[in-house]
């Protein structure tokens, strides 16, 4: 059985069987070092640098533990960090059911995130109400922020794009002008010139005594930046259909935001599955560039970490940006793996 | 006597510089079934597409059922309840169940109950003969079999007037009968009927007229046995003489 899968797969010939080792030999060379860095050599245990000083060691994980809760929260308040995880219990807790089909009551989770929850997190961070101290948005921080500006972003940029891009191909021409205009606009500048924009020129336009927060200024630029770029995946999609379509359902009688809602959209958007996702994953990577303003994600609160003279150690960068790189990296999978998951069964109407 | 479902008065349709049609003059009666033929891109299909606005006329008038086209958006959406399309690439939605095709616009149109909207497209979808592939997708289907969901799927709307556009042409030849069939039923119901195809045997059996157009324009227009046996164009005994 085994081997007769092997021969027929990875030595069917005699350049196959040699890719085959190359790549076997490849494998083993880059595991065998990530192992032996990351478990054999690494350090497990300790209270300051001295433990990851000895000669030749991997991994210093004594530092992710003293430092993970400022990887989470950033400076957040300890006392008042239960907030932050009610918020996570209570996105966790209605994301899964959401995302599982054929779920009772799904649609009420669904509603539960889109409406009331955003409210919650942003009473719940920034306290000032109901007795919670005010935390200002300065000592957010950490995966905390990452999230809220990656999260932000995605379930903004989906609706705006999908209004941008159907915009874009209105009759009317003022309206058309406009969505042109402005996706050209947000795609032609680069995300930090937006953020810079954002965090250091708004201010100067607002009207004396007019202060926004600098975090909301971050979200709106990022959500603005990426319903441009959504907008397009959305149009390539709906050009995709045949004009068939919106034909038979404006014979029908339906309305044009009818047509749109059940016909148009429902086949585009199923259509273009995976650039979206793939812009929702580059959204959640292009987070890490607020650390130019002065805002700590994940990746800027590790960095800052760095400077500690208490853990200060050659493999104290190492091991703080693989802790970063994994951590994204799980969530990226995590929304690959999902729209894969999606697309499949999406895709059981039978076309062929 | 009632007023003619169908008028239209010196309509003329422009493609940009292209002048499409040119000045077409006809009257439709309620329950009468009209055939269309013609050569390719001689503005059939233009012409029954302006008459539920899928295309916009720029001279002329074009009155359904009493009600003018013009721009007046509600006149358009009140015009196209009442008339039913049927294309030559069936345009079901690929995305919904034959049932849910059926049931879409008397729902979210005529606000129908869904229970309601359901009996309906069943009955429609037993006239048709495909009552057991309710719960099937369009692309689970023959041609044949498609093109009768969308016959039922117009048919759900209670249309005054239907419009077929070369139902049969996009088909295999073994299913251009079953269709056809589902079409002379609905004629023998009393259906009034605008049908552009090229299916004489059909244009015999039950036409009450037939319009032979040319370039825009109707060459001839008489009933089928004077139009098929007699005819007076010279166009029309060329375009005759070329399919039959
Ligand atoms: N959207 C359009 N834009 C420009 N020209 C068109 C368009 N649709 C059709 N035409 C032209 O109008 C003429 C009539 O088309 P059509 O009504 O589809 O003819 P038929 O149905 O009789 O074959 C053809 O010459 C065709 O090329
Ligand atoms: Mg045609």
């Amino acid at each position: 059985m085994m081997l007769n899968w092997m021969r027929a797969n990875l030595f069917s010939s005699w350049g196959n069987s040699l890719l085959t080792l190359i790549s076997l030999w490849l494998v083993w060379v880059i595991g065998s070092g990530i192992v032996e860095w990351a478990l054999i050599d690494a350090i497990f245990t300790g209270d300051n640098r001295e433990a990851c000083l000895v000669p030749g060691a991997g991994a210093c994980w004594p530092y992710v533990g003293a430092k993970w809760n400022q990887f989470i929260y950033g400076r957040y308040p300890l006392e008042s960090q239960w907030r932050v995880d009610l918020i996570f219990a209570m996105g966790a807790g209605a994301l899964i059911p959401s995302m599982i089909e054929g779920m009772r009551g799904r649609r009420w989770f669904v509603l539960f995130l889109l409406l009331p929850f955003p409210v919650i997190t942003y009473v719940l961070l920034t306290g000032g109400m109901f007795g919670l101290a005010e935390i200002s948005s300065d000592l957010w921080g950490g995966l905390v922020v990452t999230l809220i500006v990656a999260v932000t972003g995605i379930v903004a940029s989906l609706p705006l794009g999908i209004l941008l891009a159907l915009g874009r191909q209105s009759d009317l021409p003022l309206i058309k002008a406009i969505c042109v205009v402005f996706i050209e606009f947000w795609r032609g500048v680069p995300l930090i010139t937006v953020l810079f924009m954002a965090s250091v020129m708004l201010p100067l336009f607002l009207p004396d005594g007019v202060v926004i927060d600098k975090l909301l200024r971050c979200l709106i630029g990022v959500a603005l930046f990426s319903s441009a770029y959504m907008a397009e995946v959305v149009r390539g999609g709906l050009q995709a259909l045949p004009k068939g379509q919106t034909e038979g359902a404006q014979a029908l009688g339906l309305s044009y935001w009818q047509s749109m809602r059940l016909i148009i959209l429902p086949q585009a958007l199923r259509l273009v599955i995976p650039g979206i996702v793939n812009t929702f994953i580059g959204l959640f990577k292009d987070t890490t560039l607020v650390l130019i303003i002065g805002l700590f994600d994940l990746l800027g609160i590790i960095q800052l970490t760095f400077t500690d003279a208490g853990w200060s150690t050659p493999q104290t960068h190492n091991t703080g940006y693989v802790v970063a790189a994994f951590i994204f990296w799980i969530f990226c999978f995590a929304m690959s793996r999902y729209s894969q998951r999606m697309e499949k069964r999406l895709d059981v109407t039978g076309e062929r | 006597m009632t007023t003619p479902m169908v008028q239209i008065k010196n309509m003329h349709k422009y493609y940009g510089d292209f002048h499409v049609l040119r000045g077409i003059d006809l009257d439709v009666a309620q329950g009468e079934r009209i055939v269309i033929c013609g050569p390719s891109g001689s503005g059939k299909s233009t012409l029954i597409r302006c008459l539920n606005r899928l295309e916009v006329h720029q001279k002329g008038d074009i009155t359904v059922d009493g009600i003018t086209l013009n721009d007046d958006v509600k006149n358009i959406d009140e015009v196209r309840r009442e008339v039913g399309m049927v294309f030559q690439h069936f345009n079901l939605f690929p995305h919904l169940t034959i049932l849910e095709n059926c049931t879409l616009a008397p729902i979210f149109v005529r606000h129908m109950p869904k229970k309601d909207a359901e009996e309906r497209a069943m009955e429609y979808l037993t006239r048709v003969r495909i009552p057991d592939q309710a719960h099937k997708y369009p692309g689970e289907l023959s041609g044949g079999q498609q093109q009768r969901v969308a016959i039922a799927r117009a048919l759900c709307m209670m249309p005054k007037l239907m419009l077929f556009d070369e139902p049969t042409s996009a088909l295999d030849p073994e299913m251009i009968k079953e269709v056809l069939e589902v079409m002379v039923e609905l004629a023998e119901d009393g259906m009034t009927m605008l049908c552009v195809t090229h299916e004489m045997g059909f244009a015999r059996q039950v036409a009450d007229r037939v319009i032979f157009m040319d370039e825009g324009e109707i060459v001839e227009m008489a009933p089928p046995v004077e139009f098929f046996d007699n005819p007076r164009s010279e166009r029309t005994k060329a375009f005759l003489g070329q399919i039959m």
